[in-house]
């Protein structure tokens, strides 16, 4: 293991992580991990996905149980066995998929757990307000929980461990779900709560976003601690990437050196509705021509899900027509559109795009079944040979491959989906998110078999949250607000600030006449 | 149709009534807690075959209703046993303990049919109250029983909704991943809640034989058992609305039984199917309103839990 760090003796530690190890079937998710956290401090916990941090925080929230390794809060050995043992030592977690029941009350997710044995509600929610705006969270806490967006969940279980006087607070990713203004918010919040003598361990691989928040970082990469306690003050963003990475980390390609063909994919005056009956998206229109990577770019929530799921064949439109390869698919089967050559990469991955507790194998022949059978038969060697190209050609780094797929990690997740969505060789590929919560080199992967896609004739639509990426990788960059495409931008030309600006507005905008 | 068979029909509503809230209410608590229970038809014979035999044995009806809570508890946590501590399969599960349940009431009582009750429970004198017109002979001239089947209900109703236990309880049926990390043994909410629900389907059971047919005979909860569990469904797992739709499905079974009284020619059989009839309205309507709103089914109802399954 690495150096004892640059720890200062005047605070004292208030966690205090040695030698921690875990396993899985199959994978070894912490290999001796070592984590020491100052009190009053905001410490990042960073790492590639399937690093071991989530592993790491769960075991010191008490969710898993370490197979070796000492535990220390504030001074004091703990093994915890439950979360409750972690709760009543004051180590609190926010996991990255939230922990609320939707249909309790704010005040009811608050409690749970350390609710007095009877309840009187107009009492509880007066005592969850008053806490709230002692720490600057305003919640509503007689609301329904599923009324809230995702920034206002977060709050919700930050508050839900405050309420449970946690010393040590874990927030595992918590900014995958907020918008840029809600991400500088939570900073102010975790300062204040630090200054208050409390610690926080902030678990992210957005290293931008860490830099601004954090004092000290530790980085776990394959399981190991590879540099204990840096402070931030002094580290760079390139040192930590290449800890992380463990090598020079990856800069994104910037090719667009292709002249994009006929017209593959060409929505008409294509309008749908949302889950809830309103409009998602109305009278879209646009072509998508071979060779070119189409980037669709908006805050989440205005209709680009909708507009994937609809192309894809998973949602009925309104009205208008998708023409794809010149014929007109409006009303052709998700299996149909598969067939003559549209690759869909949802954006929920585990839902939508492979069934959880199948199979590597069986998910890798979803699309493709009828190939590996006789009669009614699947044959199980012709599908497993099937599986180890896929896995092969696209690098998935799994186990067992009779296992079910839910245990492999994000990225490899992705990879096989992605993988298996463009064996086809297709002219069409919609791509939903598709590097959404990917380490780096997951996303540098991804974003390289798009390219590869478009430089052998693809038309590609993209949509994605990170305008970078976009800027970075697209063609040609349309912006969705309010179900409605706002304007067209050439990434080449255009700044950040002006697509942003079209993001935000009601107005259409525009970089080209 | 005369004053008395009105009455009669009543009085028999409300029996038939407390009878499927008892199962019922034991249902919802298991639901609510995430465990779906499809056994329990097979609870409700063994708590009536129990508390037949404890009763021609021991001769004390308050001791044969603990004994048959008891057996629907201990065979519940069966259920408890393979459905929480080991992840199987719920519905699988329940069914199989009902046609445990039957088949073991069946080979226990064999030596029991047709013998004369050794212990009923006796209406409750309510002194001046059951003297009352209408009132009185309906409401006042029940097994006591019935009336602890009210106070059961509304125990629950505040438990459920005022009590930490009944929010860690509501949470266990609704998310268990968020119950666990805030604090609370899922599995020990589950199991009690289990047990607690086999308890009560044993007391309907236990009413059966000591007051309503004091008897035992083979087959003697009739499907009884299914009524119940349709009845959460109709009540939106609300322990109030479970009981007026009690009431409703008591009504029917007693419309059922006493129909000859009133000389109507209706088939009985038609008459049966009107609470599975009812139940699928209200499922059509649950999951038409459900569009709109979250449903009111506990959203873990069903799902088991393991703690470091990823």
């Amino acid at each position: 293991m690495n150096q004892p760090s640059s720890i200062s003796d005047k605070e004292p530690l208030s966690v205090e992580l040695t030698e921690v190890w875990k396993r899985f079937p199959g994978v070894v998710a912490n290999a001796g991990v070592e984590l020491a956290v100052q009190r009053g401090s905001i410490h990042a916990l960073l790492g590639e996905n399937g690093a071991g941090k989530s592993t790491l925080m769960n075991i010191l929230a008490g969710v898993y149980r370490p197979d070796s390794g000492e535990l220390r809060i504030h001074g004091r050995s703990h093994q915890f066995r439950n979360p409750a043992d972690a709760l009543s030592a004051g180590v609190g977690m926010v996991h990255q998929e939230f922990r609320l029941i939707p249909s309790f009350s704010v005040a009811e997710n608050i409690v749970l757990g350390s609710a007095p044995p009877v309840i009187k509600t107009g009492q509880l929610e007066s005592d969850v307000a008053e806490m709230a705006h002692k720490f600057g969270l305003e919640v509503d806490p007689a609301q329904p929980l599923w009324q809230l967006s995702m920034g206002e969940r977060q709050k919700v279980e930050i508050l839900k461990v405050l309420w449970r006087d946690a010393q040590v607070l874990i927030l595992d990713e918590p900014t995958t779900v907020l918008t840029p203004s809600e991400v500088d918010e939570l900073g102010q919040i975790l300062r204040r709560m630090a200054n208050d003598g409390r610690s926080i361990i902030f678990i992210s691989h957005k290293l931008h976003e860490i830099s601004g928040i954090c004092d000290q970082a530790t980085v776990l990469r394959q399981g190991k601690t590879v540099a204990n306690s840096l402070p931030m003050a002094t580290t760079s963003q390139d040192e930590l990437a290449r800890l992380m990475v463990g090598a020079s980390p990856a800069i994104p390609n910037r090719q667009k050196t292709t002249t994009p063909g006929q017209a593959l994919l060409e929505l008409k005056n294509l309008s749908a509705q949302s889950d809830r009956g309103v409009n998602a998206f109305s009278e879209i229109n646009f072509q998508i021509h071979s060779g070119e990577i189409v980037g669709i770019a908006g805050v989440a929530g205005n209709g680009q899900r909708e507009l994937a799921d609809t192309i894809a064949g998973l949602r009925p439109s309104n009205s208008g027509t998708i023409i794809m390869n010149g014929t007109d698919i409006t009303t052709e089967s998700p299996h149909r559109r598969f067939q003559s050559g549209l690759a869909y990469i949802p954006e929920d991955r585990l839902g939508v795009g492979l069934a959880p507790q199948l199979s590597i194998t069986d998910n890798a022949i979803l699309r493709v079944y009828r190939q590996q059978r006789r009669g009614p038969f699947i044959l199980g060697e012709r599908a497993l040979s099937y599986c180890k190209d896929l896995i092969t050609r696209f690098g998935v780094r799994a186990g067992n491959l009779s296992g079910p797929i839910a245990a492999l990690s994000g990225g490899n997740l992705q990879r096989l989906l992605v993988g298996r969505e463009l064996d086809g060789q297709p002219s069409v590929v919609v791509a939903s998110q598709p590097t959404r919560g990917l380490d780096v080199n997951g996303v540098k992967a991804i974003q390289d078999l798009l390219i590869e896609q478009r430089d052998s004739g693809a038309a590609v639509m993209m949509i994605s949250e990170d305008l970078d990426e976009l800027l970075a990788i697209s063609d040609r960059l349309l912006v969705i607000e309010g179900g409605v495409l706002r304007g067209e931008f050439d990434p080449r030309t255009a700044s950040r600030q002006e697509v942003g600006m079209a993001m935000l507005s009601d107005t259409k905008v525009s970089s080209k006449p | 149709m005369n004053e008395a068979s009105l009455i009669g029909l009543l009085f028999a509503t409300v029996s038939f009534g407390a009878l499927l809230y008892l199962a019922a209410l034991g249902e919802l608590l298991a639901e609510k807690a995430g465990v779906l229970n499809l056994g329990v038809e097979g609870m409700m014979a063994i708590g009536a075959v129990t508390a037949f035999i404890a009763g021609v044995e021991f001769r004390n009806p308050w001791l044969a209703l603990v004994i048959a809570m008891l057996s629907g508890a201990l065979l519940a946590s069966v259920h408890g046993f393979f459905t929480v501590g080991l992840g199987a399969e719920q519905v699988v599960s329940g069914l199989s303990l009902t046609i445990l349940g039957l088949g073991l009431a069946a080979y226990l009582g064999k030596d029991y049919v047709g013998l004369p009750p050794g212990a009923e429970l006796v209406p409750v004198e309510w002194g001046s109250l059951s003297e009352l017109p209408w009132v009185g002979p309906i409401l006042f001239s029940h097994a006591p029983i019935v009336y602890l089947a009210l106070a059961f209900g509304i125990a629950a109703s505040l438990i459920l909704s005022r009590t930490r236990l009944g929010l860690a309880l509501r949470a266990a049926g609704e998310s268990a991943s968020s119950t666990d990390s805030a604090g609370h043994s899922v599995l020990g909410l589950r199991l009690s809640a289990v047990a607690v629900g086999g308890a009560l389907a044993g007391a309907s059971g236990a009413y059966l034989t000591l007051s309503i047919t004091p008897q035992w005979a083979e087959g003697l909860t009739a499907g009884r058992g299914w009524i119940a569990v349709a009845l959460v469904i109709f009540g939106a797992w609300r322990p109030s609305r479970v009981g007026w739709g009690a009431l409703l499905f008591g009504g029917t079974l007693a419309l059922k039984t006493r129909l000859q009284t009133f000389g109507v020619d209706f088939s009985p059989i038609i008459l049966s199917m009107l609470p599975y009839v009812l139940t699928l309205l209200i499922l059509l309507i649950i999951s038409i309103q459900a569009r709109k709103r979250p449903s009111p089914a506990p959203a873990a109802l069903g799902l088991a839990y393991r703690r470091e399954e990823r």
